[in-house]
């Protein structure tokens, strides 16, 4: 029995048992029973739409707290580059590598810098791999896991190698150890998240066995510490110069920017998660064989847009186009860079994805089919009005969930309704039929008694 | 429709699918792609047998005065049967070679026409067959064995 992790959890309290989840979901991992969204752990991809729907607040990302950082002797902070569009009339990375550094971290190591490695892999890869065309990018962690729930088909489609977020926490801290001498156990590893799929992704990885971070600090915890410790920094003051990511790498925050990186022609940058879906149903019908990459990014924009985010994904995203345009290119990696990287870090995935069939009725063919006309008899039922009362997010689920033995037709309240009417209907008619015993006012006795009154005087009549 | 055949469980799905319709043009092959993931199908299967579908589908909306598609499943294998009622194909050899198409200038605009269509559902399928006559319809069946 596989227990699993997600940062993406309800806060029962706040609650209302609405149906804005269950029906923004792309998954279908929510259900509404007894009053309480309950997420069905083993469907859920941690994408965070709910938490952005949710009206109450009532959907959270848990994450570290800045405290959690003191658990360890050294501290390296792994900021996503998402965390520099956060800030308005931003000049420098600097100032928030330096920002960082005064909460508490010993080390700042940019994660935009891990992508710029990444980068350099999946041209290898791209060159090398033999797997199916279009190549599906992996950077995104709650697109992997929808492949794997709702596409399984295209599992093979997916670039094997490691997150930005990964390869930059292997970096920092082999060369943290190396250039203090300190053992990696001391050192703890944060990632400053814009997102909960990332948080998920340390807990509970996919493609590796262990994660190499050890926890995950959202920009909304960090973002007031943050501003407060930037503005300390006098604009008179030398400012050290720590950035060491190029502006592509530092573009990966938005739609775009990794297929662009990449320096390919022949790809397809999508945001916004139903729009993924849109195009991976076209890479499943085999529409788009003719395209070298394929960038999914389940939220609007890209990171910027991630749900755990300050600034408004838009405004973020223009500023760090500002902030892009303003930057030196930097210096590229060497050949010899990628050469020793390759030979030092584990890059690529070492564990296969295995599909989730969530979606399968039974394990034996047989009963699914079964189960399948079962359920296209109680779906032919039903109201077809997909309002969600029940508490699953269409018909076809409640159906669905019928057959599973989770659901009766009666959640439907529209069902119920009818049935309540009928068994209305049907009380007052057998209520006539209840001995009244000595009342003498009863319909019934007084249409006997009537009748009695038309025999007699019939009979006296001659 | 269920029905116990010869000790086997049949169940058979039929789609209408309507000639130039492109708004709901590929709803079938989708739904086909739906029913055979409940049925907890082998991946590689579902994706041969979806791209088949799309295909056969496409093939009608674009190409026929109008037919259906149906899929039949049994514990073995997978059935995908597309009847159409004319024109009929002039020669099948040709149209089952790559690159050949008689789609309509406004058809390749949007994107189709390619002659990709039957030598791909050829291509996916286990065992495949077709059968047209001009003014008749053409019938096209495709199996997968699970």
């Amino acid at each position: 029995m596989q227990t699993y992790y997600h940062s993406v959890t309800l806060n029962k309290n706040k609650c209302m048992g609405c149906t804005n989840c269950i029906k923004k979901c792309p998954t279908e991992a929510i259900r509404v029973r007894d009053g309480k969204a309950n997420i069905i752990a083993e469907r859920c991809i941690d994408c965070g739409e709910c938490i952005r729907i949710c009206p109450y607040h009532a959907k959270i990302a848990v994450t570290d707290p800045l405290s959690s950082i003191n658990k360890y002797k050294y501290k390296i902070a792994l900021p996503a580059p998402t965390l520099y569009g956060q800030f308005k009339n931003l000049t420098s990375i600097d100032k928030v590598l330096i920002g960082l550094k005064t909460l508490g971290f010993d080390h700042v190591f940019e994660v935009a810098r891990g992508a710029d490695f990444v980068t350099e892999f999946t041209k290898r890869q791209l060159k090398e791999s033999l797997s199916p065309k279009p190549m599906i990018s992996s950077a995104c962690p709650a697109i992997v896991r929808l492949v794997q729930v709702r596409f399984p088909e295209l599992i093979n489609n997916l670039t094997d190698v490691e997150s930005p977020m990964e390869i930059a926490a292997q970096i920092a801290k082999k060369e943290f150890s190396e250039k203090h001498d300190v053992d990696k156990s001391q050192i703890g590893v944060f990632f400053i998240t814009p997102c909960a799929a990332k948080m998920t992704s340390i807990r509970n990885p996919i493609g590796t066995e262990k994660s190499n971070v050890e926890g995950a600090i959202s920009i909304l915890d960090i973002y007031g510490p943050l501003s407060m410790a930037m503005s300390k920094i006098s604009s008179s003051d030398p400012i050290p110069s720590l950035q060491k990511s190029s502006l592509k790498g530092v573009a990966w925050a938005n739609s775009g920017g990794e297929g662009n990186a990449l320096g390919l022609d022949n790809y397809l940058a999508v945001d916004g998660i139903d729009n993924v879906i849109r195009v991976l149903e076209e890479i499943e019908n085999d529409k788009l064989s003719d395209l070298d990459y394929f960038e999914g990014l389940a939220c609007v924009g890209g990171c910027v847009g991630g749900p755990l985010v300050f600034e408004n994904n838009f405004v973020a995203q223009n500023r760090l186009k500002k902030l892009i345009s303003k930057m030196d290119a930097g210096k590229p990696l060497s050949p010899e860079d990628v050469d020793r990287a390759v030979d030092t870090y584990n890059w690529r995935w070492d564990r296969e994805i295995i599909p989730k069939p969530v979606m399968k009725l039974d394990d034996n063919i047989l009963s699914a089919i079964k189960k399948m006309e079962e359920l296209e008899r109680i779906y032919s039922q039903l109201p077809g009005l997909d309002c969600g009362s029940c508490g699953a997010p269409s018909c076809r689920t409640l159906a669905e969930d019928i057959v599973r033995g989770q659901a009766t037709e009666f959640d439907c309240i529209i069902k119920l309704r009818k049935k309540v009417k009928m068994l209305a209907q049907e009380m007052i008619e057998l209520s006539d039929y209840i001995p009244t015993g000595n009342e003498r006012n009863s319909t019934l006795e007084k249409e006997r008694e009537k009748d009695e009154d038309k025999r007699f005087s019939t009979e006296d009549t001659p | 429709m269920t029905q116990e055949n010869s000790g086997d469980l049949v169940m058979t799905h039929v789609y209408k699918i309507e000639a130039g319709n492109f708004t709901i043009a590929g709803e079938a092959a989708s739904n086909i792609k739906k029913l055979l993931r409940q049925l907890g199908i082998d991946a590689n299967i579902i994706r041969r047998a979806s791209i088949a579908a799309y295909e056969a589908e496409m093939n009608m909306v674009i190409h026929s005065v109008g037919g259906h598609l149906e899929i039949e499943i049994t514990g073995g294998e997978i059935v995908l049967k597309a009847y159409d009622n004319g024109p009929g194909i002039e020669d099948v050899e040709l149209a089952m070679e790559e690159g050949y198409s008689t789609a309509t200038d406004s058809t390749r605009e949007l994107g189709f026409g390619a002659g990709m269509g039957l030598p791909n559902i050829k291509r996916c399928s286990d065992q495949f067959h077709i059968q047209s006559e001009m003014g008749q319809g053409t019938y096209l069946e495709a199996k997968f064995v699970l």
